[in-house]
């Protein structure tokens, strides 16, 4: 049987049992990365040598009985802006195309604790600023349903590479969709934690109020899996939260009776897609069947999120980007005159024209005059956006909506567009304002061929009843949706 | 020159704590060390380091705020002052804008003016930056970050300060304050205090304040009188001749005496600061500032009254005495000892001031232990050695913490009561020195003094003074 069919679970289980060993796993995939990788580009670094010699010393810990775990083992992909020590690590950046990272982000740490591979970095929308993985340094990754698609993004590159089985399963970040849209767009699970639950340690910063780490799966068992590696406090991180609410995998339970949907009549108005419509409304009804019960209501503010996000992720971008000048790391202009004129032809010829634009949208948002009348008022909205959730889930276990309102575009569609680009991001955004967890899990496809995404979002550190719903639902299918229709 | 002007001035001090770790990661703040060697990925702010704050550094901060009667921000923040220069590896500091940790202070000075008090409008916790080395050999600059992410405390003047005097007094009591918390050495010449001059001027009797201006560079308290006189003066001047005062920072040269313009307000920077979103918000409890207080130690003014009363000393000596915590120790420890308060106290404020200044050092240097100042001080009472040897035997405690009794015994110092030996010395004394004898008999009081002298010189110091004194008369 072709060990790429397995999920990283099942992949994990038939290691344990010594049935395939972590290098035979390790070397298929390397396969297949050299055999579709042209195709699609998921990868800014594959590190072979690196990942075969990981899977021996995982293999032998294995033999030795030190190391066991569900992921002993697994091949796995990393967002090219999480750190790798010994790795370059570039956030698809020309500044950071040099940058080897001299320590580990805390989620890679943990992955490499419980004996996963790492096969490489995944492309992105650089600085994870965008969302269709096309701002990327390297060049855009192509969606694995259909080459003339983006994959969706920031986090581009990991969702196409587990549907394009170039990995088991990766890590994404998730600003303002960055892991739930790809996922949607490639018929992947991606999911995206409370905030604080995954340390943000070694993840180079874009909007520090609102990143955080989170898992691309073949499925919800996957993701549950993923997270309970990769979850925990860590003293590095101030925003790090102590949780004793898990294994998550515990919340892998084929059971919706009674659970609580609220779907807000807000997100399945116009700009919505009547094909993804009809497909998440599909999903609902099939939870329905299950047990949920389902009720509309209205989610006020909605219209306010994407400005406000833009506001407060900008501003924060501005000032995490500022390190990036040429003197310590990454790429220096190759000519200047004097201090300023290398800070300045640095950051010009170093950073691309998404990142440029944020950049200059966030210093101006932060100017002195302007400050309250934006950022502060932006911070106040995102308060009422967090107020209007907790209102909702003091009636709902779960709301549910799309995770974009279209199937992924085709490249090129967007770029030239940024606002509308940036309204693309309605649905995924108020879960980082408020700091929530969301989950999207494939429903279905469109008339192209393109899959289609459910999020459903919970409340903070509810990730279980995610967890549980999206399995439920899971369950329900007859067969993952990306099974058998990739390329 | 017709107007009578007066001087207006604000000092802004930071202050390095004394904390064993930097403000944010677990690196030594220790001084010196080969550069770049105290670092680590936050401190030199590599993609995706994160800070987490020294516990330490608030405390230190809670307790110059209560020592200086501040009210305590019990939910403060920290935000980002973003600017671009290499020195500051993240291009962003992080520091405290909206909420500081301490606010609404003030303290009281003392100068021949009087007393008076000194507002603190804030005091808040940031991190300082590394330091740049330009090494014109090659033409280019080098940063080592060892000082990156020591964390300091400034602490915000009201404009309340007339002249450099009080400026002086001011700087003075904080240094004492901080120090007996034990929060900082705070050394000007180190940098480990440093301080900020905003100066303006106005006509006497003027409401308003005049366009100020603000004098960094600032290395001693003698640099900093000289830079008020002189930018006071130039603000006249330039008024006086109906020219403005241009909104400035201005760089002093304590070579010569002249300060020079470094920036102007229109090309003052807009730091963009908003809140640190790495950080959470800090919350102190009413238990934590109980805690604190609790914990403070005595302070400078407290301790002076204490000396008056306890130890019976003139409040000139408890002045003295407790202007620096080290010496006010020594103080403490020796009397605990030897229980001879006013002796103590004038081994303290004369030799040893003497001997600090001629090998040019800071009280905080000294070294010696208080019981071998104690048995000193026992075998001068006990008549083991004179003055002048005690003195000989004061500056080898001061320089190599000898043991005295040890040190008299091998040197053999002890007071020679040796009557017949003394004789002897004496009668060669007078032998040697006619005309002084003459002069004695002649009624110079003063050539006694003098055969003295060389008597004691004779037997290097060891021979009781009264004893060849009554000798030499007698033999005279």
């Amino acid at each position: 049987m072709d060990s790429l069919q397995f999920t990283a679970a099942e992949l994990g289980r038939r290691i344990a049992r010594r049935e395939l060993s972590a290098v035979e796993a390790t070397k298929a995939v390397l396969d297949r990365i050299e055999a579709v990788e042209g195709t699609f580009h998921c990868y800014v670094t594959v590190d072979a040598e690196g990942a075969l010699k990981s899977a021996e010393q995982v293999q032998q810990q294995i033999d030795s009985g030190e190391l066991r775990g569900p992921l002993a083992g697994v091949p796995v992909a990393v967002k090219d802006n999480i750190s790798t020590k010994g790795m370059r690590t570039t956030c698809a950046s020309h500044i950071l195309d040099n940058y080897i990272p001299t320590f580990s982000a805390e989620a890679v740490n943990r992955l490499q604790r419980a004996g996963a591979v790492i096969l490489g970095k995944t492309n992105m929308d650089e600085f994870a600023m965008g969302s269709t993985t096309e701002t990327s340094y390297f060049g855009e990754t192509k969606n694995p349903w259909n080459p003339e698609h983006v994959p969706g993004g920031s986090s581009g590159g990991s969702a196409a590479a587990v549907a394009a089985k170039e990995c088991f399963c990766a890590l994404g970040s998730d600003t303002g969709g960055s892991i739930r849209q790809p996922a949607s767009f490639c018929g992947v699970v991606g999911m995206k934690p409370t905030y604080g639950t995954v340390s943000r340690y070694g993840l180079i910063a874009y909007g520090s109020s609102l990143d955080q780490i989170g898992p691309l799966t073949k499925d919800v068992t996957d993701c549950a899996t993923l997270l309970d590696v990769i979850a925990g406090h860590d003293a590095k991180d101030s925003t790090s939260t102590a949780r004793d609410d898990g294994p998550f995998a515990e919340a892998l339970v084929d059971d919706v009776q009674g659970m609580r949907i609220g779907i807000p009549r807000d997100y399945f108005g116009e700009g919505l897609d009547a094909e993804v419509r009809e497909a998440v409304l599909g999903a609902v009804k099939t939870l329905q069947e299950r047990g949920a019960i389902v009720e509309e209501f209205d989610l006020s503010l909605v219209d306010y999120a994407i400005p406000a996000y833009y506001v407060i992720a900008c501003a924060e971008a501005s000032s995490n980007l500022a390190r990036f000048e040429g003197v310590k790391y990454g790429y220096r202009a190759p000519e200047y005159d004097g201090l300023h004129s290398m800070f300045k032809r640095t950051r010009s010829e170093g950073f691309g024209a998404e990142v440029k634009r944020r950049i200059m949208l966030g210093s101006f948002v932060l100017s002195s005059g302007y400050y309250d009348a934006y950022y502060l008022k932006a911070l106040r909205t995102k308060a009422l956006i967090k107020s209007a959730f907790d209102k909702a889930f003091e009636r709902f276990d779960v709301i549910v909506s799309p995770a974009a309102p279209t199937t992924a575009p085709k490249l090129g569609a967007s770029l030239s567009d940024p606002i509308k680009m940036y309204l693309g991001d309605i649905y995924t955004i108020s879960a980082n304002l408020a700091g929530l967890p969301g989950i999207t899990v494939p429903c279905g496809m469109d008339s192209k061929g393109l899959p289609v995404g459910i999020q459903m979002l919970g409340d903070c550190f509810q990730e279980k009843k995610l967890i549980r719903m999206a399995y439920t639902y899971e369950q329900s299918q007859n067969r993952r949706v990306q099974d058998e229709q990739t390329v | 020159m017709s107007r009578q002007y007066e001087t207006v001035i604000g000092l802004e001090v930071h202050v390095e704590l004394a904390t064993k770790t930097k403000i944010f990661c677990g690196c030594s703040t220790e001084f010196g060390g080969a550069p770049n060697t105290h670092t680590c990925p936050v401190c030199t702010g590599m993609p995706g380091a994160l800070p987490v704050l020294n516990k330490q550094v608030v405390e230190y901060a809670m307790a110059v705020g209560l020592a200086t009667n501040c009210s305590i921000t019990q939910y403060c923040k920290f935000d980002r002052k973003n600017y671009f220069y290499p020195d500051n590896p993240q291009n962003y500091q992080i520091s405290q804008l909206y909420l500081p940790i301490c606010r609404n202070g003030g303290i009281e000075i003392e100068t021949a003016a009087g007393r008076k008090t000194i507002g603190i409008h804030e005091i808040h916790m940031e991190e300082d930056a590394g330091k740049l080395i330009h090494d014109e050999w090659d033409d280019c600059s080098l940063v080592d970050f060892n000082r990156s992410g020591v964390p300091l405390i400034e602490i915000v003047s009201e404009p309340d300060m007339r002249s450099a005097e009080e400026v002086i007094a001011y700087l003075e009591k904080l240094r004492l304050i901080i120090q007996y918390l034990g929060a900082s050495d705070c050394k000007l010449q180190e940098g480990s205090m440093r301080a900020d001059v905003n100066l303006s001027v106005r006509q006497v009797g003027s409401e308003t304040f005049g366009t100020r201006t603000e004098m960094k560079n600032l290395n001693s308290f003698k640099a900093i009188a000289r830079a008020i006189e002189g930018e006071r003066a130039r603000q006249i001047e330039l008024l006086e001749e109906g020219k403005e005062v241009i909104q400035e920072t201005r760089r002093w040269d304590d070579n010569k005496e002249y300060s020079y313009p470094m920036r102007s307000k229109e090309d003052a920077q807009d730091y963009r600061y908003f809140p640190e979103p790495d950080l959470v918000p800090i919350s102190i409890s009413d238990e934590w500032i109980a805690r604190v207080r609790e914990a403070q130690p005595e302070l400078h003014d407290e301790k002076r009254r204490r000396y008056c009363e306890e130890y019976k000393l003139p409040d000139y000596d408890a002045q003295i005495l407790t202007s620096y915590k080290k010496l006010a120790d020594l103080f403490e420890e020796t009397v605990a000892i030897c229980n001879r308060p006013k002796k103590v106290s004038n081994w303290l404020m004369v030799e040893t001031m003497r001997l600090l200044k001629e090998h040019n050092m800071d009280p905080d240097e000294l070294s010696f232990q208080p019981s071998n100042l104690a048995k000193l001080i026992m075998l001068v009472e006990n008549q083991t050695i004179n003055g002048t040897v005690a003195k000989e035997v004061f500056e080898q405690i001061f320089k190599e913490d000898v043991d005295p009794e040890r040190y008299v015994e091998e040197k053999g110092l002890k007071v020679n009561s040796n009557a017949d030996e003394l004789y002897e010395i004496v009668r060669r004394v007078i032998e040697e020195n006619p005309q002084s004898v003459e002069d004695y008999h002649n009624g110079k009081q003063k050539a006694i003094g003098f055969l003295v002298g060389q008597t004691m010189k004779a037997t290097q110091g060891k021979a009781n003074p009264g004893m060849v004194n009554q000798i030499l008369k007698e033999l005279l």
